[in-house]
């Protein structure tokens, strides 16, 4: 038998191997999400919260603004489903427009983070040299109390929503640049990162192709958790006030505003908060099952 | 003479550990590679063995200089790349790649095996075009693979399987210098062979020149011309292979033949007896030890060996020696005196 | 009576895509002082065969599914977690592969070896401290009994596998089981510790199962090997027996792809193919797809482990046809 001819006999017996097809690794991540019971539960309660808040003006028939003082205090039942607070606004569309605002900010720390902590991170990680300078100040902005951090921030810079988002980020950042710059510090000694500089890569390609893409499963899981910190830190702001103004309803405000009336309508206070308990259970869940997927050597340490 | 393919003159790498940070204190020098001189000639396979922590996977990335040395040159077809501009050096690195040991590892699990093959061709212009694609298609064919297999994803394959997809992505700029670090080592030993034949084909094929680092004293005979000896960041010995593997001249060599087990059982009483036992493990490579880095295990030792280090010299020809042993100024009478 | 005698032992393992066989129907002995060595690579079956005589495999996942393991006369499959500790030590011992994982980083090593001696006999502070240096003696590790008080960083990778070995021999074990011992070690470190287990077998006459993928540790040390391949035994013979007329092709394969340290060999014989993975077993012999001398009947049945000469068996219903040239 000739020389090729023998390493074509060798392949051809290997074959049964692989299976055919084009199957990226992706899928097989994919399927084993679906299958895991803790990230289904927690994409469905968070899908429910998600639902409201994308279908709020369709799904709520009155402004969540709008007085009614004949109806104050109505118990939940009857016309109202979830009752009415001291103004007679209807809670279920306060509810349901606090939790459109709740997941736009949650939206937009986590796109924060994902940009600027990736960005931080990947350059801290990557370039030696900026490795220090970048992470002296990430440990400055860590050293301080997360929800402490961020009531400074909105208290110097003025209650609103982008403050709050603003505010947010500059908290989340650096937590999320810290997992980021692990994960490439690891990367950046794999084989195949080598192998593409022996090819001649540069540091962008380097970073587009090897080394971000395989950092992308810590990072997912740390988003999901960071949603839900983030709903929490607004609801925490705007309860002391520091949030979106009234009288936009964001759950904090609500129930910064049932607090005085707890003994007779407690309602008002109870129904934002079971749904921010359930939006940050479900989140929770939904990032365990995400680390138990992707990321299973965390699940070993917790 | 033709010119070496590879030349290292002086080549040192020392990493200073547990220094840096804003509180700078003064680091310890790990001498990883201290003063090495080398030759690659084309087509020769050079084998390089040593124990982990000699420097010699160090030495195989500062050849290529995916490493950047802290002293000394390399010559790569007689040009110095050490100093090159970065440009100038990525087209050089179209001539020079690396095959790695882990098949794991060494491919990026979220890329196809078309792009991984692909990727040199692009980096260095080329378009994933049909043509590329037919070039990968070719470079799959010449390392036994099925064309099918290009779709495919690493996590697919077995560990023999991938080891010829990095092969493929190292062949695929037609190269003319392979680093292979420990490339057959984590491999089942059924499969071993496999890999290690078809290094052989290719080389033959595509004239290829090899520098084989590999901790494993049987394979590195098997595929080498000439063999290298390192301990602790420099080269104790250099010889073609019958040479070094016959007629050791470095007790260090000596001893890392002597301690190969033995492929039949016959004997195995009398040769355990026999066999030149070396004392101890290696020091660290942050505390070397004066003279003679051997000395503190070399059952030769003598008192200038505690002070001097020995040079690598030519003791016949082609074979050179970094031992006093061997030199007529401090050589005991016999091998008896020097024991004594 | 055999020391060990194991008999249609079958491990299997539940994972996400169903059970897996990791050890199927495989019996051998040990004598009393024998040296044993089991050959496979990946995926053969030879680390979980250890474990499983160690009951060190943790359930679920893993699961004897059938056999018996009768170690000294006593059935080992069935025994609680305490019986089997009561075993593990004065009975059997294990060392493993990777020294620094199995020694507590933040316990002295002399503390570690005591408490290993305390876990199974009563002895005075001041005995109990002789007896451990006296282990540290034994496995050549210089000044013991100042070393007692190093940590295990402060060891080199040979000296921590000495260290190891002194644990699995301080309370005086019949058996001792080396999973891998010298595969992370240097080539002249392996050869220390090879040595050291030889002269410790002569000292203290206990059996070794030493389980390796490398016929060399095997030819230097063994005196019976058994070759296992895809979970199952495929051949087993004494161990000049094995190296000059193996007889399975696998064991054969195995012998001529290594290239020689001595002998030069214009092309290395390699096996085609690679291992199969436990779900994608072959029907019949395992190594079917991988044979030079494969007819179809190999697929028709899992060939029986069969008696060739004395204390030779061989599971290939080709074992003598001869190699095509």
């Amino acid at each position: 038998m000739s020389e090729t001819g023998a390493l074509k006999l060798e392949a051809a017996l290997a074959e049964p191997e692989a299976e055919p097809g084009r199957r990226h690794p992706g899928w097989a991540t994919l399927r084993r999400l679906f299958r895991h019971r803790l990230f289904v539960t927690g994409l469905v309660l968070f899908g429910i919260i998600a639902f409201m808040a994308a279908a709020a003006p369709w799904i709520t028939d009155a402004n969540p603004n709008r007085l009614s003082m004949r109806n104050k205090f109505l118990p939940p039942g009857g016309d109202w489903v979830m009752g009415t607070d001291n103004f007679g606004r209807s809670l279920w569309s306060r509810v349901v427009w606090g939790a459109r605002l709740s997941v736009i900010i949650g939206i937009s720390v986590v796109a924060l983070n994902a940009v600027f902590g990736t960005l931080i991170g990947a350059a801290a990680g990557y370039f030696r040299r900026l490795d220090n300078v970048l992470m002296r100040v990430n440990d400055a902005l860590m050293a301080f109390p997360a929800i402490l951090l961020a009531i400074g921030v909105t208290a110097m810079l003025g209650p609103s929503t982008a403050n709050v988002i603003l505010a947010l980020g500059i908290v989340y950042i650096p937590r999320t640049a810290r997992i980021v710059r692990a994960s490439v510090i690891v990367l950046r000694e794999m084989e195949y990162v080598q192998a593409a500089v022996a090819a001649g890569a540069g540091h962008w390609r380097i970073l587009r192709h090897h080394i971000l893409p395989n950092a992308m499963a810590p990072m997912i899981v740390q988003l999901s958790f960071l949603f839900a910190y983030a709903v929490l830190s607004e609801a925490t702001l705007s309860f002391l006030g520091l949030g979106a103004v009234p009288p936009t309803p964001t759950w904090g405000n609500i129930m910064a505003e049932g607090r005085d009336f707890m003994r007779d309508a407690p309602w008002i206070i109870a129904i934002p908060g079971v749904t921010l308990m359930i939006t940050v259970l479900g989140l929770n869940m939904l990032g365990d099952g995400l680390r138990d997927v992707l990321d299973p050597r965390l699940r070993i340490q917790q | 003479m033709t010119r070496p393919l590879v030349e290292a003159v002086a080549l040192r790498k020392h990493f200073t550990l547990g220094g840096g940070g804003l509180f700078r204190r003064p680091g310890e020098t790990l001498r990883a590679v201290d003063g090495v001189d080398l030759r690659i000639m084309p087509g020769e396979t050079l084998g390089l063995v040593g124990e982990s922590g000699c420097g010699k996977s160090t030495l195989g990335r500062l050849l290529i200089r995916l490493i950047e040395p802290s002293d000394g040159q390399v010559l790569f077809d007689g040009t110095d790349i050490t100093g090159l501009s970065p440009a100038r050096l990525r087209a050089t690195r179209r001539a020079m790649q690396i095959i790695f040991q882990d098949p794991y590892g060494a491919l990026n699990p979220r890329m196809a095996v078309e792009d991984i093959v692909m990727e040199p061709m692009v980096i260095h212009g080329a378009r994933p075009d049909a043509a590329s694609r037919q070039r990968v298609a070719e470079m799959l064919d010449l390392v036994g693979l099925p064309r099918r297999a290009a779709l495919r994803f690493p996590h697919e394959f077995s560990g023999g399987q991938r080891q010829r997809i990095g092969i493929a992505r190292a062949l695929v700029l037609k190269p003319s210098f392979i680093v292979c670090d420990e490339a057959v080592s984590a491999l089942d030993v059924s499969v071993q062979a496999q890999i290690v034949n078809l290094l052989q084909d290719l080389q033959r094929e595509m004239r290829l020149t090899y520098l084989f680092i590999a901790h494993d004293l049987s394979v590195v005979r098997h595929i080498s011309d000439r063999v290298a000896v390192m301990y602790l960041g420099r080269v104790v010995e250099i010889a073609p292979k019958a040479a070094i593997y016959d007629a050791p001249m470095h007790p260090y060599t000596q001893a890392l033949i002597a301690a190969v087990p033995a492929p039949h059982p016959a004997g195995r009483a009398a040769r355990r007896a026999a066999r030149l036992r070396v004392e101890g493990e290696m020091p660290s490579a942050l505390n070397l030890p004066p003279g003679c880095r051997f000395h503190t295990r070399c059952p030769f030792a003598m008192e200038v060996c505690r002070s001097v280090p020995p040079p690598l010299r030519e003791y016949a020809p082609g074979h050179m020696t970094a031992c006093h042993l061997h030199d007529p100024q401090h050589r005991p009478a016999t091998l008896e005196e020097a024991a004594a | 009576m055999s020391l060990l005698d194991i008999r249609g032992l079958t491990t299997a393992f539940q994972t996400e895509r169903g059970e897996i066989t990791a050890v199927e129907d495989i019996s051998f002995s040990l004598e009393e002082g024998e040296i044993l060595g089991i050959v496979g690579e990946s995926g053969s079956g030879k680390s979980v065969t250890a474990l499983t005589v160690m009951g060190l495999l943790p359930s679920p996942p893993a699961r004897i599914a059938s056999g018996s393991v009768r170690f000294a006369g006593q059935e080992l499959v069935g025994l609680s977690d305490r019986q089997m500790q009561r075993i593990r030590g004065p009975g059997i011992a294990m060392i493993f592969q990777e020294p620094m994982t199995s020694l507590n980083p933040v316990f002295r090593i002399g503390e570690q070896i005591m408490e290993t001696i305390r876990a199974h006999e009563r002895l005075s502070p001041r005995a109990l401290r002789d007896r451990a240096v006296r282990m540290l003696e034994k496995v050549g590790i210089p000044s013991p009994a100042r070393r007692m008080d190093d940590y295990p960083h402060q060891l080199s990778g040979g000296q921590r596998q000495r260290v190891m070995i002194a644990m699995a021999l301080a309370c005086n074990p019949r058996l001792l089981i080396a999973d891998e011992p010298t595969t992370a070690l240097d080539v002249t470190i392996q050869a220390q510790i090879l040595d050291l287990l030889m002269d410790l077998r002569d000292e203290f006459g206990m059996a070794i199962m030493i389980i390796t993928h490398n016929m060399g540790v095997v030819a230097e040390t063994a005196d019976r090997v058994m070759v296992m391949y895809a979970g199952r035994v495929v051949e087993q013979a004494p161990v000049e027996t094995l190296f000059d007329a193996p007889l399975h092709p696998y064991t054969r394969g195995l012998l001529d792809c290594v290239p020689s340290l001595s002998a030069e060999k214009p092309r290395l014989v390699a096996i085609p193919g690679s291992l199969p993975e436990p779900s994608r077993r072959p029907s019949g012999c395992r190594f079917r797809p991988r044979c030079g001398l494969a007819v179809p009947a190999c697929a028709a049945a899992i060939p029986p482990l069969d008696p060739q000469g004395p204390a030779h068996h061989v599971a290939c219903i080709r074992a003598t046809a001869e190699v095509p040239a």
